[in-house]
């Protein structure tokens, strides 16, 4: 059973993704990373493959994929730092990346590496869902992978219909108008479109994304989903981290408790 | 047949990769933009501004010294005669009136060289509509009167810092943007490129270009057909609006002239069909300059206007069907086309235009052959770099 479906069956509560870029802050930091997020209690781990052109992300994500692309990062290199990440890591892990390295690194052969290294899932920002549904979702299927598609307050509510239909993991609800990183806090507009959301009933878990950043937006954004994802606030710690797993393990915990 | 379908594909090239945020913007467009367009009040408004305010149609000049020199009929499609100096405005015209029928107040747009961004302001300010302009940090530098000319205007102009700040990343960032601004905003992109219906609907308002190449041919040469059309090609627009009507007549041969910069090979070009491979780039399927491992690869052309790692799914697909030969022109010989049209015709012409210019010497052609090369845009904005050129 793929370890997405497991984690939502035993926990529906305060599930807290962490994303993070591979190769950064230094080349050879991945795997560190990946470990001190298990280490520090969270439940899925996202590794973000760096793009030249990021359009959904906002400036700190943008800094660590120019950084990582700097360091040498390629989609081969993650693979071969992943080859033997199982042995240390059980937490459902996600790869999150825009599609041109992707179809570039070759799809199927993309496929069958995350299935070889254990990777559970699949972020792409710039897959829209017709073109999964055409092109994508049999060889998807084929390797295990569960695919996740994203939702924003524009989503009309037959196309969340149809997003909960064709996913398969959880389903990605990004907070706000707004790219990665933009905003702090979160508003009563936004928590009213949390709470129309979680009326739908859908069949997929719901974490919310975008503009989380530390205890108090996690636990908020936890009442009206499954949890929670946080990307730039956690880039920012990396980017400064003195030692950086202690500086990881003690930023996931001051978010979980 | 060269023709988009439903999905926004041009053969394997094209299509909406966008995020799912983009989703309605996209939608939204998709389903109004034909209907719209197609609307008598659209077309009166639109012909009336390309005719009064644009100062259409532009002429279709025969080239008699030109000519005698290349030893076949050469005509130029004065493009560079529209307000603000380029075809560039064809387009604008076109989204701003969409924009406000869409019930749009405010614009955001992208530029490179500052083309696209001064036609965009200058539509805003025709319409009393908002304006935004992103472009390269390192472009605004490069580009100081442009700059200054869309302040005049009226916009308001947002350096793009990410990346390599040129238009590439400008282009970004407008995405980014139009992302946390979906619902009052309109982006008025200005290429053939990005999501469905962008490239098709870019293309039909530049295919005023095409429409008018046929009737005036036909009043000078008795035919509505050339042998040839040449045209630049960075992003596109203005090839595809020269091309767009003749796209199905095999007769006519569609030469479009990319930037070769240093050399092909040199690794300062951007001969986008030359080097690239297919892959995504602001949300379209296409030919692109990458690296193995699918980063976009940063172009150089000494025309700011060609240099674009990519190229709109049209030309991929006009390329990929050998519909449309393609000639890679380098900075230099670019360069002295422009000083060679300076001088027999007495028109200085964009550094973009110029390489379509230089064309005519890469290719074969009969003497007698009737050839219209389209005269996209004007050389003031270049000034600077003819100066520092100064091979005159």
């Amino acid at each position: 059973m793929n370890r997405i479906h497991q984690l939502f069956e035993n926990k529906r509560e305060r599930v807290l993704s962490i994303y993070f870029t591979a190769g950064f802050p230094h080349l050879e930091d991945t795997l560190e990373v990946m470990e001190s997020i298990q280490e520090g209690g969270a439940d899925i781990i996202e590794i973000g493959v760096p793009y030249s052109d990021p359009i959904a992300d906002g400036p700190t994500i943008q800094e660590s994929n120019l950084v990582a692309l700097e360091n040498g990062i390629t989609l081969k290199k993650i693979f071969n730092q992943l080859e033997n990440f199982r042995e240390k890591i059980n937490i459902p892990v996600v790869m999150m990346g825009y599609l041109n390295p992707i179809i570039q690194y070759g799809i199927e052969e993309f496929c069958k590496k995350c299935q070889e290294v254990g990777i559970d899932g699949l972020i792409l920002p710039d897959l829209p869902m017709s073109q999964y549904l055409e092109e994508y979702k049999e060889l998807f299927e084929q390797y295990g992978l569960a695919n996740t598609f994203l939702i924003s307050p524009q989503t009309s509510e037959a196309r969340i219909r149809e997003i909960d239909e064709n996913s398969d993991g959880f389903i990605y609800v990004v907070s706000s108008h707004s790219i990665t990183g933009a905003k702090s806090g979160i508003s009563s507009e936004q928590i009213s479109y949390f709470e129309r959301v979680q009326q739908m009933n859908l069949k997929n878990p719901r974490l919310i994304g975008f503009g989380i950043s530390n205890a108090e937006t996690f636990s908020k954004a936890s009442e009206y989903s499954n949890g929670a994802i946080i990307g730039s606030a956690f880039i920012k710690k990396v980017k400064l981290a003195q030692s950086l797993k202690e500086d990881i393990v003690k930023y996931i915990q001051s978010v979980i408790n | 047949m060269i023709r988009v379908d439903e999905k926004g594909f041009y053969g394997k090239f094209g299509g909406a990769y966008i995020p799912e945020m983009l989703h309605p913007n996209i939608e939204e467009l998709k389903e109004n933009y034909e209907a719209i367009t197609a609307s008598i009040e659209f077309k009166e408004e639109f012909q009336s501004l390309l005719k009064d305010f644009v100062g259409r149609p532009t002429p279709l000049y025969f080239a008699k010294r030109f000519s005698d020199k290349y030893g076949a009929k050469i005509y130029f499609k004065r493009e560079d005669l529209c307000h603000t100096g380029a075809h560039k405005v064809n387009n604008t015209i076109g989204q701003i009136i969409l924009a406000k029928k869409l019930g749009k107040k405010r614009i955001i747009a992208e530029t490179g060289a500052g083309q696209h961004g001064v036609a965009t302001a200058t539509v805003c300010a025709l319409m009393g509509m908002d304006c935004t302009v992103y472009m390269g940090a390192l472009d605004i530098q490069r580009q100081k009167p442009n700059v200054e000319r869309m302040k005049i205007l009226g916009a308001k102009v947002v350096p793009a810092t990410s990346g390599s700040q040129t238009l590439k990343d400008a282009t970004n960032e407008a995405m980014r943007q139009w992302i946390n601004n979906p619902v009052d905003t309109h982006y008025i992109i200005g290429s053939v490129v990005g999501p469905h219906p962008y490239p098709e609907m870019v293309a039909r308002f530049q295919s005023v270009i095409s429409e008018e190449i046929k009737w005036q041919l036909k009043e000078k040469e008795g035919r509505e057909n050339p042998d040839l059309v040449i045209a630049c090609v960075g992003g596109g627009s203005n090839a595809a609006g020269a091309f767009f009507h003749y796209y199905n007549t095999p007769e006519v041969r569609l030469i479009a002239a990319e930037a070769a910069g240093l050399g092909i090979s040199s690794g300062k070009s951007a001969a986008t069909t030359a080097l690239g491979t297919p892959g995504i780039l602001h949300g379209s399927k296409t030919l692109l300059m990458q690296t193995e491992d699918g980063q976009v690869v940063e172009p150089h052309s000494i025309s700011a206007g060609l240099d674009y790692p990519g190229i709109g799914p049209v030309h991929a697909h006009l390329f990929d069907v050998g519909r449309a030969e393609f000639v890679g022109v380098e900075d230099e010989d670019a360069m002295k086309a422009g000083i060679e049209l300076s001088r027999l015709e007495g028109i200085i012409p964009a550094i973009e235009t110029a390489h379509a210019i230089h064309a005519l010497n890469m290719i074969e052609y009969k003497k007698d052959d009737v050839i219209v090369i389209n005269l996209s845009g004007r050389g003031d904005k270049d000034l600077d770099t003819y100066i520092k050129w100064g091979n005159y």
